[in-house]
C-alpha cells in the first residue's frame, strides 16, 4: 500500500492528531494539569484552524477514488473549523462548570471526533466512506447531547436524536441498496454517474432519491424531517445547540451537494428537481411559522435554524460553481451569525440560568453590549444590510435565478416571502431587548473573557464578511473545482 | 476612490456615526456638536454639488451622470460600486441634506437614550444619501434596505402611542415591498445584455442595451413598481403610512415623510420606468388608477382626522400619490411636476412634521379638538404652521402651485379619455385639499382657546425657529424662483422620454 496517499488527508490528520494530544493529556494529566486542558485545546484548534486554511489543496484522488481533497472540500473544511473554534470559546466557561469539568476531556474528544466525521462526509466520493463520516459524525453527537448529565431533558434529547438519528441512516442505506442495485454493483459516486448518463432512468431510481433525500433531510433537519430539533435543541446543553445548528448542519449541506451533483446531477431536472422544489418551500415556510410562537430562545433558534437550512438548500438548486459558493458563503455567515446568537444566549444562561424570550425584556439598560451583539445577529439572520446576511441572501438568491427558469424564479419569490416572515420574528427578539417596558430581568454583569472573545470574533464576521468581497470571491473560486 | 466627491455622501454620515458612537451616552453637548457639524457639512456639500452641477452643464456637459465613478466589488456577479447623479439626483441630495440639517434641530431634545437615537437617525440618512447617489442597482436596494431599517427602532423605541404595533407595521410593510422589488431586480439583472454577454447591475449600461424582452418587461415592471410604490405610500399599500408617522419621533416623521418615501418615487422613475419603457406604455394604465385612488382617497381620509399627524399623514399619501401620478404620465412636462412635486412635498410636509412635534411638545396632545387659538398663545409657530399649510393647497408663490400646475398640464397632453377622466379626479383632490387645510388652520390656529393651561405655553425656542425658517425659506424660494430647479432638471429627462419613445 502506498502510504503516501494519506497526505492527501492532512486536515483529517490534524484533527486526528489533536484528538490523540487531547486524550492523552486528559488520561495521564494530574489534577494541576487538567486545568490547563480548556486553554491548551482551544490554543491548539485554533492553530489547527490556522494551518487547514494556510496549507494549500493538492487536488488529489486518493484511495482509488474514494477520497477527494480539492479546493472546495478543503474550503468547506476551514469554514467549518472556524465556527469550531467559536463554538470552543464560548463553551470554555460552561465546560469548567461543577457538573461537567470533570468530563471535559471526553467532551473535546467527542467533538473532535464528530468533526472527523464531517470531514469524511465533505471529501468522500464512495458511499461507503460517507456513511463513515455519517456515522461517526451522529453517533458521539448523541452522547454530547446528554452531556447535562443531570438535567432530565439533557437526556430526553439525547434518546430522540440517537433515535432519529439511528432511523435517518437506516433510510439513508436502503436508499443506497437500491442504488447499488442499478449501478452495476458500485458506490462511487463517477461510476453511479457514469451509469446514469449512459441513458436509461431506472424505476427504481426515484424510490433510491426519496430514501436519500430523507436521510439527509434528517441531518438537516428539513421539512418534513424536522420533528426533532426543537425539542433536541432545547435539552441539549447550549454550546451543543450551537454546534449541532451549524456546523453540523453546514457539513451535512455541503455533503448534499456533493453527492447530488457529482453522483445524480445528470438526472437533475427529469429526478429529484420536484421533490427538492416541494421540500425547500415547505422547510423555510413551516419553520418560519413555528419560530414566530416560540417563547424559548433555544427553540426559537430551532426553528430559525429550519428555515435558513431552505435556504441553504437553494444553493443545490443551481448545480453550478456560483450556486456551490454561494451556498458555502451562505453557511460561513450563518455560522459567524447564529454563532452571535448563541454566544449571547450561553453568556445569559451560564450566568443566570434564563432562557425565555421574555428574560429578555429591557435587556439593553443592564447589559448594552450584548444587547448591541444580540440585534446584530438578529438583524444579520433577517438579512438587512449592511451586515453579512444580507449579501449572504441576495448572493444566494442571485445565483439561483441565474438559470433562467420561470419555476426557479418563482421559487426565490417564495424565500423572499418568507424572509418578511422572519423578519417579524427576529425583530421580536429585538423588541424584546429594545423596546418592552418594564425593568430588566437580567442584571448587570461582565461575561468572562472567552465568550467576549467568541463574540467579538462573531460581531466582526457580521459586520465585515459583507462589506469585504474577497470571502464570497473566495468561496466561488474554490468551488469551481468541484462543479 | 475618495477622489469621487459623490462618495463622501456616504463617507460622512459614517465618520458622523464613529463620531457618534465615541461619545458618552448622555453627553448632550458632544452628541449635539457632532450631529450638527456634521449635518451642515452635508448640507455645504450637497449646495456646492448642485453650484458645481450647473456648472458643469454649463459649460456644455451633457453626458447622462456627471461626476462618475464604479469601483469592482463582488467580481463573481459583476457587482459594482457605481455612482453617478444626474439633476435629479442632485436635488434629492440637496432636499435630503436640508431635512438632516432641519432634522437634527427638531429632535435637539431627544429623550431618552439620544446617542442610540443619533446612531440610527445617522444610518438612515447614510442609506438615503447612498440611495440617490447609486447607479448600480445592487448598490442601490442595499442603501435602500439599510434606510428602512432603523425606522424599526426609532419609531420602536423613541415613538408614542401604539408604537410597537406601528413600527413593526411599517417595517414588514415596506420590507415586503423590497421583497417583490428585489425579485424584479433580479431579473432585470439576468436579462440585462442579449444573449452570451456579462449581466449588469449598472443602470446606464442596462438602459443603453435595452435588451430585456417584452413578456419578462411586464412581469419585471408589476414587481418593481409595486416594490417602490410601498415606500411611495400608493394604494392599497399605503396603510403603514399614517400609524407610522403618528407614532414616530418628530425628527423621524420629518425625514420618513419627507426623504424616505420620495426614494419610492425615485425608484419607480429611475428603474421602473427607464429600464422597462414598454412594460410602462402597456402596464401605466393599471398604477394610474391606484394612484388616481391614492390622491382622492388620502385627500378625503384627511378630512375626516382628528389627529394632526394622521392629517398630515393623508396628506402625505395624496401628495405622494401625485408623484407617482405625475410620473406615469410618462410626458416631459408632467415628470418635470413629478419632481417638483417630490422636493415641494420633502419640504412642506418635513416642516408640518416639525411643527406638529413643536406643538405637541408644549400641549401633550395632537387632538385638534382639545386645542385652539394657537395664534395667540405661540404666534410663531402659529404663522410657521399656515404657511405650511398654504404650501399645501397650492398657493402661488408658494412651491406646491409651481408643482401641481406643471403635472396637471403635463397631465392633460395625454388627450384620451382615460387619462381626462383621471386628471379631473386628480385635479379635484385639490379642492379637498384646501378643506382640510382650511379647517385645521381654522380651529386650531385662529379659533377660541380651548383649554386654559394652555394659555402659559411659550412660543418656539430658537434652535426651533431656526430649523423651522430654514424649511420655509426652501419652499418659498422652490415658489419664486422654480426657474432653476427646472434647469437643473431639464437634461435628466431626455433619455427616458427616449427610451419610451423607442418602445412604442
Amino acid at each position: 500500500m502506498d502510504y503516501s496517499q494519506f497526505g492527501a488527508m492532512l486536515p483529517e490528520l490534524i484533527i486526528l492528531g489533536l484528538f490523540f494530544i487531547v486524550f492523552l493529556f486528559d488520561t495521564f494529566s494530574n489534577e494541576g494539569g487538567k486545568k490547563l486542558l480548556t486553554p491548551v485545546t482551544t490554543v491548539l484548534f485554533g492553530l489547527a484552524t490556522v494551518a487547514i486554511w494556510l496549507i494549500p489543496s493538492c487536488g488529489d484522488t486518493v484511495f482509488g477514488g474514494m477520497y477527494v481533497d480539492d479546493s472546495a472540500c478543503k474550503a468547506m473544511k476551514a469554514i467549518l473549523n472556524v465556527g469550531v473554534f467559536i463554538v470552543l470559546l464560548q463553551s470554555a466557561k460552561w465546560v469548567e462548570s461543577d457538573e461537567v469539568a470533570i468530563r471535559k476531556g471526553e467532551f473535546y474528544e467527542l467533538l473532535l471526533v464528530t468533526l472527523f466525521g464531517m470531514y469524511l462526509m465533505i471529501s468522500a466520493r464512495h458511499f461507503l466512506l460517507f456513511i463513515i463520516g455519517l456515522e461517526s459524525a451522529s453517533l458521539p453527537l448523541a452522547a454530547m447531547v446528554a452531556f447535562n448529565k443531570k438535567h432530565y431533558e439533557s437526556h430526553e434529547a439525547a434518546v430522540k436524536y440517537i433515535l432519529t438519528a439511528v432511523f435517518s441512516s437506516a433510510i439513508l442505506l436502503t436508499g443506497l441498496s437500491f442504488v447499488y442495485a442499478f449501478s452495476g454493483g458500485s458506490l462511487y459516486f463517477d461510476d453511479i454517474r457514469a451509469e446514469l448518463s449512459s441513458g436509461s432512468t431506472p424505476g427504481l431510481l426515484i424510490c433510491a432519491l426519496a430514501f436519500m433525500i430523507a436521510g439527509i433531510g434528517f441531518k438537516l433537519s428539513l421539512v418534513p424531517f424536522h420533528l426533532w430539533t426543537a425539542d433536541v435543541y432545547q435539552g441539549a446543553p447550549t454550546a451543543i445547540t450551537a454546534y449541532l445548528s451549524v456546523i453540523s448542519k453546514g457539513a451535512a449541506a455541503f455533503a448534499f451537494f456533493v453527492i447530488f451533483v457529482q453522483a445524480f446531477g445528470t438526472l437533475y431536472s427529469a429526478a429529484w428537481e420536484w421533490m427538492m422544489y416541494a421540500v425547500i418551500i415547505v422547510t423555510i415556510t413551516i419553520g418560519n411559522l413555528f419560530a414566530i410562537r416560540q417563547k424559548n430562545m433555544k427553540r426559537f433558534m430551532a426553528f430559525s435554524s429550519i428555515s435558513q437550512a431552505g435556504y441553504i438548500m437553494l444553493g443545490v438548486m443551481t448545480e453550478s460553481a456560483l450556486g456551490l459558493g454561494s451556498m458555502m458563503f451562505y453557511i460561513f455567515v450563518y455560522v459567524v451569525s447564529n454563532l452571535a446568537v448563541f454566544s449571547v444566549i450561553s453568556a445569559i444562561e451560564n450566568k443566570t440560568g434564563k432562557v425565555g424570550m421574555d428574560d429578555y425584556d429591557g435587556l439593553h439598560k443592564t447589559n448594552p453590549w450584548l444587547s448591541f451583539a444580540m440585534t446584530l445577529a438578529m438583524f444579520s439572520l433577517a438579512g438587512i444590510p449592511p451586515f453579512a446576511g444580507f449579501f449572504s441572501k441576495i448572493l444566494i438568491f442571485t445565483s439561483v435565478t441565474a438559470s433562467d427558469s420561470m419555476a426557479l424564479y418563482m421559487l426565490v419569490l417564495v424565500a423572499l416571502i418568507n424572509t418578511i416572515i422572519s423578519l417579524y420574528y427576529y425583530l421580536l427578539v429585538v423588541k424584546a431587548i429594545w423596546i418592552n417596558p418594564g425593568e430588566a430581568r437580567i442584571e448587570s454583569f461582565r461575561s468572562a473573557f472567552s465568550e467576549r472573545l467568541a463574540l467579538w470574533l462573531c460581531v466582526g464576521g457580521i459586520v465585515f464578511f459583507g462589506l469585504v468581497s474577497g470571502i464570497y470571491q473566495f468561496c466561488v473560486e474554490s468551488a469551481a473545482t468541484l462543479v | 476612490m475618495f477622489s469621487n466627491f459623490l462618495i463622501w455622501f456616504v463617507i460622512v454620515p459614517v465618520i458622523m456615526m464613529a463620531g457618534l458612537a465615541c461619545c458618552g451616552n448622555s453627553n448632550m453637548k458632544a452628541i449635539r456638536t457632532v450631529m450638527v457639524v456634521c449635518s451642515t457639512v452635508l448640507l455645504g456639500m450637497a449646495i456646492w454639488l448642485v453650484c458645481e452641477f450647473l456648472d458643469m452643464r454649463a459649460a456644455g456637459d451633457t453626458s447622462e451622470m456627471l461626476f462618475t465613478g464604479s469601483w469592482m466589488w463582488y467580481e463573481p456577479l459583476n457587482i459594482h460600486l457605481a455612482v453617478g447623479v444626474d439633476g435629479i439626483s442632485v436635488l434629492m441630495l440637496l432636499l435630503s441634506a436640508i431635512i438632516v440639517f432641519a432634522g437634527t434641530f427638531a429632535s435637539w431634545k431627544i429623550d431618552p437614550l439620544p446617542k442610540n437615537f443619533f446612531l440610527w437617525f445617522a444610518l438612515l440618512s447614510t442609506g438615503v444619501f447612498g440611495f440617490f447617489i447609486s447607479i448600480d442597482m445592487f448598490t442601490m436596494f442595499m442603501f435602500y434596505e439599510v434606510a428602512l431599517i432603523p425606522m424599526y427602532l426609532l419609531i420602536g423605541v423613541w415613538g408614542t402611542g401604539r408604537k410597537e404595533y406601528s413600527a413593526m407595521k411599517l417595517t414588514l410593510m415596506l420590507m415586503g415591498g423590497s421583497a417583490f422589488l428585489m425579485l424584479g431586480l433580479l431579473g432585470i439583472y439576468w436579462h440585462s445584455v442579449p444573449a452570451g454577454g456579462v449581466p449588469t447591475w449598472n443602470i446606464l449600461e442596462i438602459a443603453h442595451n435595452s435588451a430585456i424582452a417584452p413578456s419578462w418587461q411586464n412581469l419585471l415592471f408589476c414587481f418593481t413598481f409595486v416594490g417602490f410604490g410601498v415606500l411611495g405610500a400608493m394604494f392599497p399599500f399605503h396603510t403603514w403610512s399614517p400609524d407610522g408617522h403618528a407614532c414616530a419621533p418628530t425628527a423621524v416623521s420629518m425625514l420618513h415623510a419627507g426623504v424616505l418615501m420620495k426614494l419610492g418615487g425615485y425608484g419607480c422613475f429611475r428603474i421602473a420606468i427607464y429600464l422597462l419603457p414598454s412594460a410602462a406604455q402597456e402596464l401605466a394604465w393599471i398604477f394610474i388608477i391606484l394612484t388616481g385612488i391614492s390622491i382622492v382617497y388620502g385627500a378625503f381620509s384627511a378630512c375626516v382626522q382628528t389627529d394632526l399627524k394622521y392629517i398630515n399623514a393623508y396628506s402625505s399619501v395624496s401628495h405622494c400619490g401625485m408623484v407617482l401620478f405625475a410620473i406615469l404620465m410618462l410626458n416631459r412636462t408632467a415628470m418635470t411636476g413629478g419632481i417638483l412635486q417630490m422636493l415641494s412635498h420633502g419640504l412642506m410636509t418635513a416642516l408640518f412634521f416639525a411643527l406638529i412635534g413643536m406643538i405637541y411638545g408644549r400641549t401633550h396632545t395632537r387632538d385638534i379638538r382639545q386645542m385652539g387659538g394657537l395664534m395667540k398663545i405661540m404666534p410663531y409657530l402659529g404663522v410657521c404652521y399656515m404657511i405650511a399649510g398654504f404650501a399645501s393647497l397650492g398657493l402661488p408663490g408658494m412651491s406646491g402651485f409651481v408643482a401641481e400646475m406643471t403635472i396637471f398640464f403635463g397631465a392633460f397632453e395625454n388627450g384620451d379619455m382615460f387619462h381626462r377622466v383621471f386628471v379631473i379626479a386628480a385635479t379635484c383632490a385639490i379642492v379637498i385639499t384646501a378643506v382640510y387645510i382650511l379647517r385645521v388652520v381654522g380651529k386650531l390656529i385662529l379659533g377660541p382657546v380651548q383649554d386654559d393651561h394652555h394659555l402659559t405655553l411659550t412660543d418656539a425656542t430658537w434652535w426651533e425657529r431656526f430649523s423651522t425658517a430654514t424649511l420655509i425659506v426652501c419652499l418659498a424660494g422652490i415658489g419664486f424662483f422654480p426657474n432653476w430647479i427646472n434647469e437643473t432638471i431639464q437634461h435628466s429627462f431626455t433619455p427616458i422620454i427616449n427610451a419610451l419613445n423607442m418602445a412604442i
